[in-house]
């Protein structure tokens, strides 16, 4: 089944955060890896967007969209980095 | 200046509320496709007394199978109509299963998980099918074999199916978990579960 | 202060040209718009009288400051928006556009000592903006595009591109026919094309590879196999085969 990279969290992420998600180190619950959630593998749109780990294939996130809002499952992140230049969305901030 | 129209929903009786005709069959899935080999392959049923149920692809081709015509409806508002199958009705596999709970959580190969009501799988609605359009069912579409629950949004139907597990209550699989409905019948628009609800209750 | 990102954008299209009898090139003039990096994306949303809307993504040609953004727009056979944009929106006619969004799938002026780009048909749109964003830096550091396409008509940008030749060359790969007088045949990309058509694994290139889920899912394994670091690829998939 071909999947998609994490890039394609952006859209849906610049909904919630404040910063740009794709950039964002974070670590695998399962196998402990490290890499950005650009470099995830996405499955499951347009259900919602099933991102796993490249190295393990373990669900790292959840993302639903629906009319209400957003249900957003980040079991499987042991945590994540979010860096000071982490503009949103990759745009600057503008006052 | 243009108007966009987008794709035309539905006004036709044979589709439920917000869903549209599509010719096409689309893929999705929440994992990568397994491969399974039809020499690894078991279904099982698990019941609550500890007893299991299995059948290998052997066994399982032997038992009694039916052609079924049916229409699906996805979530994501496609709709199909009269697609065929051939398969197992789950009242065949169950008629040897004794069990006082009202509720399965089926398990796929790959990990994925959806719960049923047990009503929602006997009398004649539910079926683990092997061939879709007279050909073997292609592993993107669920092959070896999938659950087909048809009067539900297709999410119910568990590709790679590998058994069922008894439970006591309805708790919810893969996709209910994230906000998708527990029932799921496409004629109430079962789409989403109760915003604010715990899916675990 | 609100984060810019957060919302939707009113975009008004001032500017559309074809590109080839299946696509077309789109500007839209986007007031309030905060500028670009080279590869990210927008999300564009179209909405019905009825209320009914429709949500896409496509990678912008465009980069740097302004508030006009450039979207390279294919129509897909069963598509429900593409044929709209491609065939039916004109000038004048408003969109709603979320973004600039994607920070991975960037490239930015000194961040590589060289970098390699990978075009898989309408994949080449992002890597046209790394073009673009190569020549506006003065950029003196290699950057080279392989541009994987069906036929010599399909190509996007082909005389910008051309254009670019001193700085950033383009080697053309014909998967179907290949042009007049061409000097290779027709045919899928090989490992052994990419070995002779891209930039060497000791020179440790920054590779980005763009275009449909089966080509990116090829080309980044025979890269692999190359010997390129699998952390020096970047993907952007478009879904579908």
């Amino acid at each position: 089944m071909p999947y998609l990279d994490g890039n394609v969290l952006a859209g849906a992420a610049s909904d919630l955060f404040a910063f740009d998600l794709t950039t964002t180190e974070a670590q695998c619950a399962s196998c402990y890896d490290i890499a950005p959630l650009g470099r995830s593998l996405v499955f499951g749109p347009p259900m919602g967007f099933v991102a796993r780990c490249r190295s393990c294939d373990s669900v790292l996130i959840v993302v639903v969209e629906r009319p209400e809002g957003h249900a957003f499952d980040a079991r499987g992140l042991r945590w994540m980095r979010i860096g000071n230049d982490a503009h949103a969305a990759g745009e600057k901030i503008r006052p | 200046m243009a108007v966009f129209g987008g794709r035309r929903r539905s006004d036709d009786p044979a589709l439920p509320p917000g869903q549209h005709l599509t010719e096409s069959f689309p893929v999705l899935s929440a994992g990568p496709t397994p491969v399974i080999n039809t020499h690894d392959w078991e279904f099982f049923i698990h019941t609550e007394d500890r007893q299991t149920h299995r059948w290998n692809w052997t066994e399982f081709l032997e038992l009694p199978a039916e052609d079924v015509s049916t229409d699906i409806h996805c979530v994501t508002s496609w709709s199909k109509l009269g697609t065929s199958w051939r398969g197992v009705s789950l009242d065949t596999l169950f008629a040897q299963v004794t069990t006082q709970l009202d509720y399965v959580m089926a398990h796929s190969f790959g990990g994925y998980t959806t719960n049923l009501p047990l009503t929602d799988i006997l009398g004649g609605r539910a079926w683990i099918a092997y061939e879709y359009d007279g050909a073997p069912l292609d592993p993107e579409h669920g092959g070896p074999a999938r659950l087909l629950v048809p009067h539900l949004y297709f999410w119910k139907s568990a590709k790679w199916v590998r058994g069922l597990v008894m439970q006591h209550d309805d708790k919810p699989g893969f996709w209910e978990e994230n906000g998708y409905h527990l029932h799921g019948d496409p004629w109430r628009e079962e789409r989403y579960g109760a915003w604010r609800e715990d899916p675990y209750g | 202060m609100i984060p810019a990102s957060f919302g939707w954008r009113s975009g008004t299209l001032s500017g559309a040209r074809r590109l080839t009898p299946s696509a077309r090139s789109l500007t839209f003039r986007v007031p309030g718009w905060p500028g670009n990096e080279a590869g990210q994306h927008v999300d564009v949303r179209l909405t019905a009288p009825d209320g009914y809307r429709a949500v896409r993504s496509y990678s912008m040609a465009s980069v740097g400051d302004g508030d006009e953004v450039e979207l390279a727009v294919a129509r897909l056979p069963d598509g429900e928006v593409s044929p709209f944009l491609v065939d039916e929106l004109e000038l004048g006619d408003r969109v709603e556009l979320r973004g600039p969004l994607g920070g991975f799938f960037v490239w930015r002026s000194g961040q590589a000592q060289c970098t390699q780009l990978i075009a898989g048909g309408s994949g080449v749109v992002p890597l046209v903006a790394m073009v673009r964003a190569h020549a506006a830096a003065d950029d003196r550091a290699p950057m080279q595009l392989l541009y994987s396409l069906r036929t010599p008509a399909d190509a996007f940008y082909a005389d910008e591109l051309g254009g670019f030749t001193a700085t950033v060359p383009t080697t053309w790969h014909y998967t179907r026919t290949p042009p007049p007088g061409g000097d290779r045949p027709a045919g899928r990309l090989t490992e052994h094309d990419l070995r002779e058509q891209t930039l060497p694994v000791e020179n440790e290139p920054l590779i980005y590879v763009c275009g449909p889920t089966g080509f990116v899912e090829a080309v980044s394994h025979q890269l692999v196999s190359l010997g390129h670091a699998a952390a020096s690829v970047r993907t952007e998939r478009f879904g579908g085969v």
